[in-house]
Formats: structure tokens, C-alpha cells, sequence
């Protein structure tokens, strides 16, 4: 399968964990399918999910968690 | 005929040039975070420059109209869409009944300023038809636009010229790191010389806590206080002074950590001290910094305030005979 990215359409910061002591949303080799909460950016006093838009594996985490990131920035990437 | 939302990004407000007038009572002026980028929208479209527009924070609305129009996009660059194909900002574009306005990633600023011809129609209130949120008051229902609204447009825009566009040199965004100049005063002698120094000095950055009513900075130096016996009415922190007024622009440091400056929809009193202002002339770029955005802040005096306020005014007047 083509490999595709899954971007922010928000700056703030990213947070792959729903909460500090819950475990992560998901790890590289995870499937997931279109809609699957990745992760969450943090912004205006507010959390957004950010949500896979395709089907597919994990195959990378461009970012750590707790980063700044930039409006368009890969979070995840898929293969 | 109305504009159907389809999508609303994640904070997109109606915003005009506000209400001025109610801030004894504790309602903000409200209105566009970056004026001259709702102004110049305006213009585009033929609208009247304080006519209402569409607000959008990091993220833009889909938007399906019903009938024929004029829209631009500035402020933000946050590339508009029509029926999936590229638009430039900061010029008119014709839109025709039926076709749908979406928006590509933000590629830099925060807040795009979306002008229709004709503007945004709906019922002012105190004034304005701005979005006022904690307050419940303007817009639509006092609320941000939701999936489902529709937008009533109203009459008497300019027929403009297709095309028509903003002189790259008129568009001013802000640099890195971002400046922002601060008029020292109000509780400026709270704070000791070296953190007064120390203030300048340092690069601040933007905040996630950074909204309409006011925009956080951190990672500078704690300012230390002058010490004093705290006076009667005032909190025990050595940031509390007994209950002030909150200018427009001013900046309050609570326990001298994380400097807040107010903007257009401010709380109008309290009790953290300020240590002055930011100036009117550099409110419309708070309005464009993203969360993270690297930040000095600049020290002036009156004079160089109210040059820079001069030159604001004569840019306006620029981008208005550039359009005209």
C-alpha cells in the first residue's frame, strides 16, 4: 500500500496520549482504520483529536510527543 | 439567499469592527482580532470597510453558497478553495451560486478574514453583529459558527473588480521573532530594574492558552517584585494590586511568570498588576500569532506610539487607494 500522512490542521502542541497517565492512542505497527483517534493537539485552552483519514499500519511517528506542531505537519505516517 | 456552513473549522466567528462603549460594564469592544485584515477584505468585495465577515482561527469553514458573490481572504495565509481549485489571498474572486468555498492547511498567521459582498446579515446587537462568546452576545445565537447555520448576507456592496489584489508591501505579517511594542507604565514601577530589564531582554513564545480575550506568553525570566506591604483590598501574591481597570493591550504578568496581554474581547478589571501596554499599532499582529511563535517585546515611549499609530493609519489609507 501507498504510503501515506496523516497532518495536523492545527498548531499547537501534540499529545499522543488522551491523558499523561493513559497509555498512547496507538504505536508504530498498529493498524488502524479511517476515523481512529491518532493523537491530539492542544491549542486555545483546548484538545482537538486528530483523526486517521485513510486506512492503514503505523509505520512512524515524524513527532515526540508533547511538540509543538505546525498547521500541515505530519503526525503519523501510514503504510 | 443565504451561505450554508458545512463545516465551521474549529473557532469561526462572525466579527465586525465591534461595540465600542460598553467596557465600564464589563463588555468588551470586541470585534476582528486583526482589523486591518477585516477592512481590507472589505474593500475587496465592495463592502463598507466595517461590514461583517467571517473570523477564522488556524482552521477555515466549507462554505456552500446559494447565490452569486464577491469573497477574499486576508489576514492569515489560509489558501481558499473554490470547488476544490486554488484561490489567492488577499484578492477578490467571484463565486457563483452553488459553488462551495473550502480552505488548504494554514501556512502562516492564525486569523483568516473572510469578506463576502453584501456582508454578513445579521441582527446587530448593542451595535454589532461581532461575536462576543462568554458574553452569548452578536453573531448567531451568541455563539461561533456551527454545521447547519446559514448565513444571511445583506445588500448594497460596490460591484469591484474581479481580481483586484493588495500590493505584496501593504501585506504585513508578523516577523520572527515576532516584535511587539509595549509602552511601560501603569504598574511598571511594581517590578524590580534588573526584571524590567530582563523583560526586553529576553524571547518569549506564544502560548496554547492564546484566544480573543487574551494571548499568553512563556519561557522569558520571572520577574521579581519590588517588595512592599501589600495595600487593603489586594491579594497576597506580590503580582496582586488592589482592583484596576484593564486597558485594551495591557499586559499582566500573574506571580510574574507568564506575561498576558488582553485583546479585543479583554476582561475589563481585576486584580494582577500590569507593567503597560502593547501598542494600538501592533494589536492586529497579536491577532496573527500562532501558538509557539518566538516574540520580543520592544520598549517605547508615548511618542513612538503615537508615530506608529500614525503609519498604521497611513498604511490603511494606502491599501484603501491601492483598491480604490
Amino acid at each position: 500500500m501507498a504510503k501515506h500522512e496523516v497532518r495536523s490542521p492545527i498548531p499547537g502542541t501534540f499529545y499522543r496520549k488522551p491523558a499523561p497517565d493513559q497509555p498512547v492512542f496507538k504505536e508504530i505497527g498498529d493498524t488502524v482504520a479511517k476515523g481512529d483517534t491518532i493523537g491530539l493537539v492542544e491549542v486555545m485552552k483546548t484538545f482537538h483529536e486528530i483523526k486517521a483519514d485513510a486506512d492503514g499500519t503505523i509505520t512512524g511517528f515524524p513527532i515526540d510527543d508533547a511538540e509543538p506542531v505546525m498547521a500541515g505537519q505530519t503526525i503519523a505516517e501510514l503504510g | 439567499m443565504p451561505i450554508n456552513v458545512i463545516s465551521a473549522g474549529i473557532a469561526t466567528t462572525i466579527q465586525d469592527m465591534g461595540r465600542p462603549g460598553y467596557y465600564h460594564l464589563g463588555i468588551p469592544m470586541g470585534g476582528a482580532m486583526d482589523r486591518l485584515a477585516l477592512r481590507t477584505a472589505n474593500l475587496l468585495v465592495g463592502n463598507d470597510e466595517g461590514a461583517a465577515g467571517l473570523e477564522s482561527v488556524f482552521v477555515g469553514p466549507e462554505l456552500e453558497f446559494t447565490e452569486d458573490a464577491m469573497v477574499a481572504v486576508c489576514g492569515a495565509e489560509l489558501p481558499p478553495k473554490l470547488d476544490g481549485e486554488p484561490r489567492e489571498t488577499w484578492t477578490a474572486f467571484p463565486v457563483k451560486a452553488g459553488q462551495v468555498l473550502s480552505f488548504d492547511f494554514l501556512k502562516s498567521g492564525a486569523r483568516a478574514y473572510i469578506a463576502i459582498s453584501g456582508g454578513i446579515n445579521t441582527e446587530p446587537k448593542l451595535g454589532s453583529r461581532s461575536t462576543y462568546a462568554i458574553g452569548a452576545l452578536g453573531g448567531i445565537d451568541g455563539r461561533a459558527v456551527q454545521p447547519g447555520d446559514t448565513l444571511p448576507l445583506g445588500k448594497g456592496s460596490k460591484s469591484v473588480k474581479e481580481g483586484l489584489t493588495v500590493p505584496q508591501t501593504l501585506r504585513r505579517g508578523p516577523g520572527n521573532p515576532a516584535e511587539l511594542r509595549v509602552l511601560p507604565g501603569l504598574y511598571w514601577h511594581r517590578i524590580t530594574e534588573q526584571a524590567q530589564k530582563d523583560f526586553f531582554d529576553d524571547t518569549w513564545k506564544v502560548a496554547n492558552e492564546a484566544d480573543r480575550m487574551g494571548y499568553r506568553f512563556q519561557g522569558g525570566r520571572k520577574l521579581e517584585f519590588v517588595e512592599r506591604e501589600q495595600p487593603f483590598g489586594a491579594g497576597a501574591d506580590p503580582s496582586n494590586i488592589t482592583d484596576a481597570c484593564y486597558p485594551y493591550g495591557s499586559v499582566q504578568v500573574p506571580s510574574g511568570t507568564e506575561p498576558i496581554v488582553l485583546h479585543r474581547d479583554a476582561v475589563s478589571g481585576g486584580g494582577y498588576f500590569m507593567i503597560g501596554t502593547v501598542i494600538s499599532a501592533d494589536m492586529d499582529l497579536i491577532g496573527q500569532l500562532q501558538p509557539h511563535t518566538p516574540t520580543r517585546f520592544v520598549k517605547v515611549d508615548m511618542d513612538t506610539a503615537l508615530a506608529a499609530r500614525h503609519d498604521r493609519a497611513k498604511t490603511m489609507d494606502a491599501i484603501r487607494e491601492a483598491l480604490s
